[in-house]
């Protein structure tokens, strides 16, 4: 055999398995999982004491390549993610020319391959120069390998085009990812709009611009019969508007939430570190609760990192002039895993849901399992692994992290994809 | 409430920069108005100099245009005997594009002890403070704060009213795009006073009650009683951006009128931080009255600043931050 990984404790939600056994790899797929392989591998990894889990996938990530590569390139990218656990990653389109046509994405699957880690999945524009205007050629990308649509970062203001861009991209069966944020409402600011931006004196943004966005997209969801998928929900409001879509309309509406949105309040801005400065901004204790909650019961399908390198040149300036955004491909797993998992809060299968198993399943990726013929890819995590997040470590091109110091306990110890061991500790 | 205090009890300020009021304890608080309170005097001399910062260094670093405040702060310092360089972006770098940071590093390479910053960005003197020895005075960042006119405003009401406790202070105009509003807000509040803040509920943010203020969109009753009313300029871009209908309207409810002010108390003062827009906040009649100590408040903000500079001179490089509450 390939591969055999021997005495781990393989958690798949996907055949509801968790068991300590051998899981061997050949051809680049699973071949068998048994609680003894008699064959010999010609790799084989002792995984005693280590967590097994089907890849981990982010489904919200910026490569910044093409155009930006002095944040970050697809190589920078790809190697940030198999260190951070992930054997997969969609690249969101507001690249430099945008990922609005099937040219850039062959150019971003192109580069991919030249890498050849772990997989990349190219996110289409919705419409041309994500301007909010006409439609992109969505199905020209779809045929060149995108995997959904959205006009992340710069949100589809005009509701009539959205409506339309629903419409579109049933037809490929794409789903539409939105960034939720009513521009105008939110119209200049830096921060959640609440107590610290009134004491800080920043520009606020009133958590209507999502919520509303939310409710409108839900209620096109319904309406157009499209597949919606909520990025980096924030707030309350907006999850139990998903919530509610889900159970009074039954339309399949999915969200995900970011590790910073589940572990840091707007307080964190009172240092005016313009590390904590993205958008949609942190929020309120009271938001950052019932997202955890969220992520507990499920209402939250996944978790995504929304990864944005931002050269340090461009964040160290005054709070209100520097770009939104923190990378977060290299810690996000050890950090859920840490606060979440190890307290209780996260069962490893829910865990392994939200990393794996949904962003696969919604993305429609033939990932997400680690059942006898599919993909071996696959995440290995070392429960016990004591380390402290130093941006100055990363594979990532940028440093822009708020999470800089912190000490966890569990973290990525294996990736491997198709097969193949990409990164090890 | 006590009198000016004597050179060595100064000894006890424990800053290396004034940032904002809210870092500031009622004992700090205490301390700068009494030590501003014993430099006064310096005004009244025949030769309106002291010795105390000589040999020091301050740059004044106003990356917005200001009259009053840098005047205040430069007259401050010569007062002081200070060594003075002022620093501003169309007669330097910045508008070749240079970063805050990279300007402050230069500055900081001249060896300065005090930098005064004014800046339209929120916590640009914080970025100042991490990265610079030098200690660091904020003269005004953005709608943040603008802690030395807040304690001008102390100086002006502690001297016409003999307390800060239990005094009604109505603060009446654009509430949230006002530095002076947070800062006044948070220092009468501290000192036990009763702060109302008053102006159409488009320029007051929801959240400013938790910084101690309470709320009110209707002039009559925030004025009512009031022993001080300090009223804010409105910025006439306000208007193009929807906050009010009109200056004529906003008039009509908040300008500050000798009818209206039948309402506060018979003793109340009127205060300013200035510029006056005379006829749209306050009208001539109230601006040039005997309750208006609005020129009070000028000549204690070069005493203010004098008693602030001289209270952190000696403190650069001072990374202890203690908090005496």
């Amino acid at each position: 055999m390939q591969l055999i990984l021997r005495q781990g404790r393989v958690v798949d939600p996907s055949q509801k398995l968790d068991k300590v056994v051998d899981l061997g790899v050949e051809d680049g797929h699973v071949a068998e999982i048994a609680s003894r392989i008699r064959k010999k591998g010609r790799k084989e990894i002792d995984a005693r004491g280590l967590l097994v889990f089907p890849g981990f996938i982010d489904m919200h990530a910026h490569l910044r390549e093409p155009g930006r590569e002095d944040a970050e390139t697809i190589e920078t990218g790809v190697n940030a993610a198999v260190r951070g656990g992930y054997t997969g990653v969609a690249c969101m389109p507001n690249t430099q020319p945008v990922n609005d046509s099937e040219a850039v994405t062959a150019f971003i699957l192109d580069r991919a391959r030249e890498v050849s880690k772990s997989a990349v999945y190219p996110v289409g524009a919705i419409t041309k120069g994500s301007q909010g205007k006409t439609l992109a050629e969505i199905g020209e990308m779809y045929r060149a390998g995108i995997v959904a649509v959205s006009d992340d970062g710069h949100p589809v203001q005009d509701s009539q085009v959205m409506r339309r861009a629903m419409e579109y991209s049933r037809l490929f069966g794409l789903p539409v990812i939105d960034h939720c944020e009513d521009k105008d409402l939110a119209a200049g600011g830096v921060m959640h709009e609440g107590y610290y931006s009134t004491a800080l004196g920043l520009r606020g943004m009133n958590p209507a611009a999502e919520e509303l966005h939310v409710i409108r997209d839900a209620i096109l969801a319904r309406q157009t019969g499209a597949q919606v998928h909520i990025a980096h929900l924030s707030t309350r409001r907006s999850l139990n508007a998903v919530v509610r879509a889900r159970k009074e309309d039954r339309i399949p509406i999915t969200c995900e939430a970011t590790p910073h949105h589940l572990l840091l309040t707007d307080a964190a801005v009172s240092t005016y570190d313009t590390n904590t400065k993205i958008n949609p901004p942190l929020r309120s204790r009271d938001d950052v609760d019932a997202l955890v909650k969220g992520i507990a019961s499920g209402d939250i399908d996944v978790i995504a990192t929304d990864h944005a390198p931002h050269n340090i040149n461009d964040k160290m300036l005054e709070y209100d002039r520097a770009p939104f955004g923190i990378v977060g491909l290299e810690t996000a797993v050890g950090l859920i895993y840490d606060r979440f998992v190890r307290p209780g809060t996260l069962t490893l299968e829910r865990f392994v849901q939200l990393f794996s198993t949904n962003p696969a399943r919604i993305l429609k990726l033939q990932r997400g399992t680690l059942a006898k013929g599919s993909w071996a890819d696959i995440t290995v995590l070392d429960p016990e692994l004591s380390w402290e997040v130093h941006a100055g470590e990363f594979c990532s091109r940028s440093r822009n992290t708020p999470f800089e110091g912190w000490k966890l306990v569990g973290g990525p110890a294996i990736t491997v994809v198709k097969g193949k061991v990409v990164w090890s500790l | 409430m006590t009198g000016p205090r004597q050179a060595s009890a100064m000894a006890t300020f424990s800053h290396k920069d004034l940032l904002s009021i809210q870092q500031l304890s009622v004992d700090d608080i205490t301390l700068i108005l009494d030590t501003a309170e014993a430099l006064k005097e310096v005004a009244a001399r025949p030769v309106k100099k002291v010795p105390t910062l000589r040999g020091k260094t301050v740059i004044n670093l106003f990356f917005e245009p200001s009259t009053r405040t840098r005047s205040s702060f430069e007259l401050a310092e010569k007062r002081l005997s200070a060594d003075i360089l002022n620093f501003s972006p169309s007669t330097s770098s910045v508008s070749k594009g240079e970063t805050l940071l990279d300007t402050a590093h230069n500055l900081e390479a001249m060896a300065p002890d005090i930098i005064v910053i004014r800046h339209e960005s929120a916590g640009a003197p914080h970025l100042l403070s991490r990265e610079c020895r030098s200690s660091i005075v904020n003269a005004g960042d953005g709608m943040h704060e603008h802690p030395t006119q807040a304690l001008l405003d102390a100086l002006t009401v502690r001297t016409m009213k003999g307390r800060l406790d239990r005094l009604k202070i109505a603060i009446v105009g654009d509430i949230s795009h006002s530095r002076v509003a947070r800062s006044d807000t948070m220092l009468f509040h501290k000192m036990g006073s009763e702060v109302w803040v008053c102006g159409p509920p488009t320029l007051i943010p929801w959240e400013f009650d938790l910084l101690g203020a309470k709320i009110n969109g209707r002039m009559e009753e925030a004025i009512e009683g009031a022993d001080v009313i300090m009223m804010l300029r409105l910025q006439h871009e306000r208007q193009n951006e929807a906050f009010i209908p009109s200056t004529r309207e906003y008039y009509n409810f908040y300008g500050l009128t000798r009818e209206r002010m039948r309402l506060a108390k018979k003793d109340t003062i009127v205060m300013h931080p200035g510029p006056m827009n005379r006829g749209v906040e306050i009208d001539s009649d109230v601006a040039d009255a005997g309750y208006s100590v609005i020129l009070n408040q000028v000549a204690n903000g070069v005493a203010t600043r004098m008693a602030v500079l001289y209270l952190l001179s000696g403190n650069a490089g001072l990374r202890l931050k203690r908090h005496s509450h």
